[in-house]
């Protein structure tokens, strides 16, 4: 069995909940200006952790440093370079990664607002309920004084458990197995599961392959000693990684006003909601347009919302005439297990899996979901509008998008590949000339189609075609950062060895 | 595949020279002025590689060392019909491209026959696997030709609720109609009659093997189990400039290439157990994995696995669809046993278990031992970039349907969700 997460008063706040009842928050992008003030603050910032979360809190601090930030305070390049290599290179940081992300074009960095050249240094995310953010900020101004930080502020709104183009947010999270009850890799993993192990969240615990993900490990000398937890897998060493989690931040622009009007002019006034239900795969209401099975799957429910929500399948609708194969929701995670075919006995598993059978060729053509899970953290930022004025021809053009958070262990494997494998892909599950319906940036592939389309397809005959979507989403800005554990936080903020 | 060791001193010559034939990094002019691939209508994927050897001293772990292990410059590629006759053609038609790219090879002088000199620098893989046995170039070009009329046919067809008539309409269409597609090729009867005499030799050779592997099994095993606790684990860091090199030549269309070169570990037992991995791999490859899919993997095009100087190095080269990531992903998830079983023979790999377990699904230095490894393809050609394995099986399945002489409803249904 993997370990057991114990450790909640070490853990910030955010892996555990996406803070909902604390509606108003902001965001800081910081550059350190003087390293020793910045120590100072990170030592003494009041970080909510995990275990807080048990009784009620009225407001949340939440920190996150960049590589850069980890060099800029000093820290050894022993541990920044035992980070992940992604990590260290950053989100805008090589022209390589930008194109498999799909961000170019409009979404370049270059054109971004913050996040380039060069990547912030310190994440600091505030949190507080109604009326009570006023105070909060004040309080961590003075904290942090006025020269240790060049501060730009990215606010939020509260849009009420919906993102800007009105779907309710945040529907589908994998359950974090905190107890490590489940062991990964066994003949229970042949159906599909939203029960994930801690380690594909948190540094420090046995991942989906039962493995420890690479992170700093350091002998145990200066204030290690004191502050750092040992390595489980390597008890000699002290663990830098452990109890942390990469954060994945992308300010998203989202122009609903271009959405609606899509989505009035190919489908009508009241076709249209129909529509972009379709091209999200889920209704309005968050609500799958799957059925939901009668037998709980593991990690979704007790909670009625989560069993009405997210107990399904696509595995009755191989053919997306349901819910389109390329709806948004489905490239996201196509909930799919280790093979298909489910569980079956131990010679119809070998059989499958030296590949002798005669399935549909599309049945597996879409990676086990699992590996490539991500919890979403997000917050809504400016003032939307609803469907129906949005579709009017002199219809505002409001200025919003989301605060795009995600939290995972292994970016390469998890974010980036839902990202560049999934979401952006021209060929996901077979499909030709399409991404994902809502975040695609339409760059055609190179030397050979356009990428603007979404089909729906039909059970009758030939699937329906839309052309030409326009880009709805814009990339603005973004950084990779690191939301370590509290004592590693305390770690990184000690005066450096000299 | 013709593999030569580049004359030292002449990499980076070689290198500008080779960058020549690229519109940019990683996308090949198919009528680049050297070799113009895109006039070989027999030929799918083609590259050129320096395999620049990084890893030869991780030998040193295992107390071995490699007295000759020059540069390579290797041109590879994947053709319809007879190897051979495809690299006459090459050389026919790209004499002084050639000439110009090999000059810079070990032995190669103003009076060197190039077409014999090829030849005696020939290299034949000990594995190769074809994504698709018989599917030419000109079938892949003209089913895609059918599926882009019939893409667009349809937006002019009259809609019917019925699929048959759809079906019907859809093959009158004028534009749909003007769409060449030239009937299957006769396979070669020397070609089956050599596939035939093929596998009676295969089968044979495993008859004969057979008792003798039953006795070898008990001992096999125990020196195995032994080696997996014993061998010395080679540390294998990632140098991230070089990652970053090779990852400026990927993820310009659907499709990449994979080129990777290793040392296998020193002594007989590793040595008979990789040729024996391979040949059994090539015996699957040849009569087993020949539509569509290896194993459960459905992204590969072509795939080689070569021996290189008397057996010492063994280079991987493939042509496979999506991102490097999701690539090894399949590899680990998919196909594990298989990578376990040739690749754990070289310096280098994640420890295994019983052979097939473990090795791949340690996840992290898998893919860092498959990183260290590769090495920048300098220069790639596809003959119909923007198409992955699954677009050509699902073209071939529209054409099969188009041509048929009537389709019941269902199948007519099925078939126009196919477009």
């Amino acid at each position: 069995m993997p370990l057991a997460v114990t450790e909640k008063e070490d853990i910030q706040a955010l892996v555990r909940s996406g803070l909902p009842t604390l509606t108003e928050a902001e965001f800081w992008i910081c550059r350190i200006r003087n390293a020793a003030m910045a120590r100072a603050f990170l030592t003494a910032a009041p970080v909510t952790t995990a275990a807080d979360l048990s009784v009620h809190q009225t407001t949340a601090v939440q920190i996150a440093l960049s590589a850069e930030g980890m060099r800029a305070l000093g820290l050894p390049a022993e541990v920044v370079g035992g980070f992940s290599p992604e990590f260290v290179a950053g989100l805008a940081g090589d022209p390589s990664r930008s194109r498999r992300l799909g961000d170019v074009g409009p979404s370049a960095p270059g054109a971004w607002t913050w996040g380039y050249p060069r990547a912030p240094d310190v994440l600091v995310m505030l949190y507080a309920e109604p009326g009570g953010l006023d105070a909060l900020r004040q309080q961590i101004a003075t904290l942090a004084g006025e020269l240790a930080f060049d501060v730009t502020v990215l606010p939020t709104s509260d849009m009420g458990g919906h993102e800007p183009f009105g779907f309710v947010d945040g529907v589908s999270q994998p359950a974090i197995d905190w107890g490590g009850t489940r062991s990964p890799g066994t003949p229970d993993d042949l159906e599909y599961g939203s029960l994930i192990t801690a380690g594909e969240f948190l540094l420090g615990y046995e991942n989906e392959y039962g493995r420890f993900t690479g992170r700093p490990t350091i002998a145990p000398t200066g204030a290690a000693i004191d502050l750092l937890p040992a390595a489980a897998d390597d008890p000699q060493r002290r663990d830098v990684g452990r109890n942390g989690a990469y954060l994945v931040f992308r300010q998203l622009r989202q122009d609903v006003r271009s959405f609606w009007r899509f989505a009035a002019e190919q489908a009508g006034p009241a076709g249209a909601q129909g529509l972009a239900e379709a091209m999200v795969g889920r209704k309005i209401s968050g609500d799958p347009l799957e059925p939901v099975l009668a037998r709980p799957l593991p990690g979704v429910g007790p909670a009625p919302a989560s069993l009405e929500q997210n107990n399904f399948t696509f595995g009755a609708d191989p053919d997306g005439t349901v819910c389109p194969l390329g709806a948004h929701i489905r490239r996201a995670n196509p909930r799919t297990a280790d093979m298909p075919g489910g569980r079956g006995d131990i010679l119809s598993r070998a059989v499958r899996m030296l590949g002798w059978t005669k399935e549909d060729p599309r049945a597996d053509v879409v990676a086990a979901s699992r590996f490539h899970r991500i919890v979403r953290r997000g917050r809504e930022y400016g003032e939307s509008a609803d469907p129906a004025t949005l579709m009017q021809e002199d219809a505002p053009d409001p200025l919003c998008g989301l605060n795009f958070i995600c939290l995972n262990a292994n970016i390469s494997r998890q974010f980036e590949f839902v990202q560049s494998a999934w979401v952006m892909s021209a060929k996901f599950d077979g499909l030709t000339g399409e991404q994902d319906p809502v975040l695609g940036n339409r760059v055609p592939v190179p030397q050979t189609e356009p990428t603007s389309g979404f089909s729906l397809p039909s059970p009758a005959g030939p699937a329906r075609r839309l052309g030409a979507l326009p880009q709805f989403v814009t990339v603005i800005g973004g950084a990779y950062f690191f939301l370590p554990g509290v004592r590693a936080l305390r770690f990184m903020a000690s005066e450096p060895a000299a | 595949m013709v593999a030569a060791p580049v004359e030292p001193g002449h990499e980076a010559d070689l290198r500008a020279l080779l960058a020549t034939m690229n519109l940019s990094p990683g996308v090949a002019d198919p009528l680049n002025a050297l070799v113009p691939f895109g006039r070989f209508e027999s030929l799918h994927v083609a590259r050129f590689v320096i395999l620049e050897d990084e890893t030869v001293g991780d030998l040193a772990a295992h107390g071995g060392s490699f007295p000759y292990a020059p540069t390579y410059l290797v041109f590879l590629g994947d053709c319809d019909g007879s190897p051979a006759a495809q690299l006459d053609a090459i050389e026919r038609s790209a004499r002084p491209g050639l000439r110009k790219i090999f000059a810079h090879c070990v032995g190669f002088s103003d009076q060197t026959d190039l077409g014999a000199w090829m030849r005696s620098h020939a290299v034949r893989p000990s594995t190769a696997y074809v994504n698709w046995v018989g599917r030419t170039v000109t079938q892949v070009r003209e089913e895609q030709r059918l599926h882009a009329a019939l893409l667009s046919a349809l937006v002019s067809v009259a809609p019917s609720s019925d699929p048959v008539a759809t079906w019907r309409a859809l093959k009158l269409s004028p534009d749909v109609q003007r769409v060449t597609l030239s009937p299957p090729q006769r396979t070669p009867i020397a070609w089956l009659v050599g596939r035939l005499a093929r596998l009676f030799a295969d089968i044979v050779l495993l008859i004969v093997l057979f008792p003798l592997l039953l006795l070898y099994l008990p001992f096999f095993l125990i020196i195995l189990r032994w080696r997996e606790g014993a061998e010395p684990m080679v540390p294998q860091p990632v140098d991230s400039q070089k990652r970053a090199a090779i990852a400026a030549y990927e993820d310009h269309e659907v499709t990449n290439s994979f080129t990777a070169i290793g040392s296998l570990k020193p002594g007989f037992f590793r040595l008979t157990l990789a040729i024996f991995a391979l040949w059994s791999l090539e015996l699957t490859c040849r009569y087993l994995y020949v539509r569509g899919r290896l194993a459960r993997v459905g992204t590969i095009h072509f795939a080689r696995w070569v021996f290189m100087d008397g057996h010492r190095r063994l280079l991987f080269a493939s042509n496979y669809d999506g991102g490097l990531d999701s690539y090894m992903d399949d590899f680990i998830n998919k196909a594990g046993f298989g990578l376990n079983a040739v690749f754990s023979n070289g310096v280098g790999y994640p420890r295994t278990k019983w052979l097939l377990w473990d090795g791949a699904t340690n996840e992290e230095a898998f893919k860092a031992f498959l990183k260290r490894h590769q090495v920048l393809t300098e220069v790639w050609y596809r003959a119909y970039p923007g198409l992955t394995t699954f677009d050509l099986s699902r073209n071939s399945r529209i054409r099969a349907g188009y041509q048929r002489a009537s389709l019941s409803e269902a199948e007519a249904a099925r078939w126009l969700a196919l477009i």
